[in-house]
């Protein structure tokens, strides 16, 4: 009997029977690929040349002088092709498509960056594409919506549900249960049934493996303690998994508080003590759910960490304490993402800048022989309406409402 | 299978001997609320429908096409509970004297706690589940708990299962075998073709539980070609859609066109 993809408790695989010979068919071909050296190249290669591998790391100078304590470095994901560390598991995945023979790749899509990744990828390789992505999400982030489309992908808007991400995931599976023959489908995180988590944590490895090495070049130590933001937790699982054999290295996944512990109005699973163990999307793991099993609404500033569970194997590291689960607010959000512009000139995610903010909030306490590293997962170019409106910058309203204008009129002139 | 057939395998075969295709219906508990659940059952029932299965809703139902997923969120929509379906469930079996089973995702079975689940199925008078994201594999206390109780856990048979797969499911399976016409999710077109006969004699072939046809069920036509290769005819997201656009009147004439 099939029953591998468990992390103690956590992950299994879940699925409708129609599914389950399109499983065996990835697991096997997911196991050849791991097995095969030239394709853990191939993907290096492909990475080097058409993203930026390998993304540097960057130590924030002003902002380690003015908070005292620990030298913050940062793994620079945002400098991935398409802007966020969600290409590294697409190309990958792109590449085993090829692999299996497949003509058509689906995914679903939070914040768009891994529907973007994913259209760019299908773009490249030949593949049709379509996105599916909650309504919600689609609404505030039109700029990841344009390019997609600009790339030749259909974009469905999914308006079940709670419209966010874990209804794009569900619409996903509906068109994948029907095309399977030809469709692969792209899963953007470390979630999912088996082995999507751990494939997508095997692409995002690369994260890991180079910021290790990159820290020891250049500091000749570990970091005392590593930051990534978790939503679905593949950037997390990308940067950690270099450093789970250190066991002196703490690990901190950093997830969305929303409007606070206590308010009902966040996404943080393993942080809070709202969540509790369930089965659904096909694997079983913390989700915010009420007694009876239903999903509940989530609520984050950002897109892309606003979902209702979160990857098994940190589930099974929140549980091994391997992990320490942390949340920050989106208001701790804002404020950390505004700091590292105006004090650093980088631009990271309000996914990533929940990372920022618990490494900012904890670095004063550490001493100056410590060095810590923050994954910035992302940029925020993406994000720049909402990061208008939660700074409440008059111009950039003053120049949407010229621009809405300047589109009226030309609509009226015909 | 297993040494001893289960109440609902033998309701079915003792049906089988008055009727030469049953028909199986399915409702979402609660919608679009729990008295017009209670009507559309009634009318079934009356109409000769010879089992039911009662969906609890959920709020991921990952298998299920745009008809029933509306349907799953409007019955959450307008309150409905686990502990509700349960007790809805009851009233139904005590006072309809047809099979009627659950069909629910396994987060429901999960969080109310599996044996508790089973017993709880056990003691109110359903006599079995389908809960389509559970594969075997992953579901030995549930079959484990539904045999010790004597229900039937029914699998699915799809077009993408090979004979040896059929085999597997057909061993962890009792009552009968759910046979799903094509891929997708429910509530889509299905041609019944010589494909289709095809595809049916080889689910035939792999297992001797009686075998029941849905996913795009719909006509009088499809059940007369379902008439001598199958034992049961399920008719799911199309009664759901008679049900939002019709009301609960449409349903009765809807049924008896299809058994006339």
């Amino acid at each position: 009997m099939r029953n591998s993809g468990y992390y103690s408790q956590f992950g299994g695989a879940f699925i409708p029977e129609i599914l389950v010979s399109t499983f065996d068919e990835l697991e096997s071909a997911y196991l050849e690929a791991r097995d095969d050296p030239s394709f853990w190249q191939e993907y290096v290669e492909l990475m080097s040349t058409y993203s930026c591998r390998a993304t540097p790391i960057t130590r924030l100078d002003n902002l380690s002088d003015e908070l005292g304590g620990a030298n913050i470095y940062v793994k620079r994901e945002d400098l991935n092709h398409t802007g966020a560390h969600k290409a590294n598991n697409v190309m990958g995945q792109g590449l085993l498509t090829r692999r299996m023979g497949k003509k058509r790749v689906i995914a679903e899509t939070g914040a768009g960056q891994h529907g973007v990744a994913t259209a760019t990828m299908a773009a490249k390789f030949g593949f049709d594409c379509t996105i599916y992505m909650g309504a919600h999400d689609v609404a505030r982030q039109r700029p990841n919506v344009f390019w997609m489309e600009q790339m030749g992908a259909t974009v469905v808007a999914v308006s079940d549900g709670s419209q966010t991400l874990k209804d794009a995931i569900n619409e996903a599976f509906r068109d994948w249960v029907t095309n399977m023959d030809d469709t692969h489908y792209v899963l953007g995180t470390a979630c999912g049934p088996h082995p999507f988590p751990e494939m997508v944590s095997w692409f995002q490895s690369i994260i890991g493996t180079e910021a290790r090495e990159q820290m020891l070049e250049r500091t000749g130590v570990l970091p005392k303690r590593v930051y990534a933001c978790v939503g679905g937790g593949s950037n997390a699982m990308g940067l950690f998994s270099g450093f789970f054999d250190d066991d002196a290295v703490e690990l901190i996944g950093v997830e969305a508080g929303g409007r606070g512990k206590g308010s009902g109005q966040h996404a943080a699973r393993l942080a809070y003590d709202d969540a509790t163990i369930g089965v659904a999307q096909g694997y079983k793991t913390f989700f915010l759910q009420n007694m009876d099993g239903q999903m509940q609404d989530t609520h984050s500033v950002s897109a892309g960490l606003d979902y209702v569970g979160v990857s098994p194997i940190l589930s099974h590291l929140h549980e091994t304490k391997r992990v320490r689960f942390e949340a920050a607010t989106d208001e701790e959000v804002v404020a950390a993402m505004q700091r590292t512009v105006r004090r650093e000139g980088l631009i990271p995610a309000l996914e990533s800048s929940h990372a920022f903010a618990q490494a900012f909030r904890e670095a004063p306490e550490m001493s100056n022989e410590d060095n810590i590293l923050i994954n910035m997962s992302g940029r925020a170019d993406k994000d720049i309406f909402t990061v208008a409106d939660a700074v409440h910058d008059p111009k950039w309203r003053e120049f949407i409402i010229d621009k809405a204008a300047a589109y009226r009129r030309e609509m009226s002139n015909g | 299978m297993a040494e001893y057939a289960t109440r609902l395998e033998e309701s079915i075969r003792a049906a089988r001997q008055k009727k030469d295709l049953l028909l199986m219906t399915h409702i979402v508990l609660g919608y679009p609320d729990f008295d017009s659940s209670a009507r559309v059952v009634e009318d079934m029932v009356e109409a000769g429908v010879d089992l039911m299965e009662l969906q609890i809703p959920f709020s991921e139902p990952m298998a299920d096409g745009p008809v029933i997923l509306k349907a799953n969120a409007e019955a959450l929509k307008s309150g409905a509970t686990v502990e509700r379906s349960f007790e809805m469930a009851e009233w139904l079996t005590q006072r309809f004297d047809i099979p009627f089973l659950f069909m629910t995702y396994y987060n429901i079975l999960f969080c109310q706690g599996i044996d508790k689940f089973v017993s709880r199925c056990q003691s109110i008078g359903i006599q079995g589940c389908i809960v389509p994201d559970l594969p075997p594999a992953e579901g030995q206390d549930y079959l484990d708990a539904m045999r010790a109780a004597r229900l039937a856990p029914v699998h699915i048979f799809t077009p993408n299962s090979t004979p040896q797969r059929m085999q597997f499911l057909d061993q962890n399976s009792e009552g009968f075998i759910y046979s799903v016409a094509r891929k997708g999710v429910t509530g889509k077109e299905t041609s019944f073709t010589d494909d289709l006969a095809d595809y049916l004699s080889t689910c035939r072939e792999n297992t001797s539980l009686p075998l029941a046809v849905g996913f795009g069920v719909k006509s009088r036509e499809d059940i007369e070609f379902l008439t001598g290769k199958a034992d049961i005819a399920v008719i799911g997201s199309e009664t759901i859609r008679v049900l939002e656009t019709e009301g609960v009147e449409g349903v009765r004439p809807f049924i008896d066109a299809l058994v006339a």
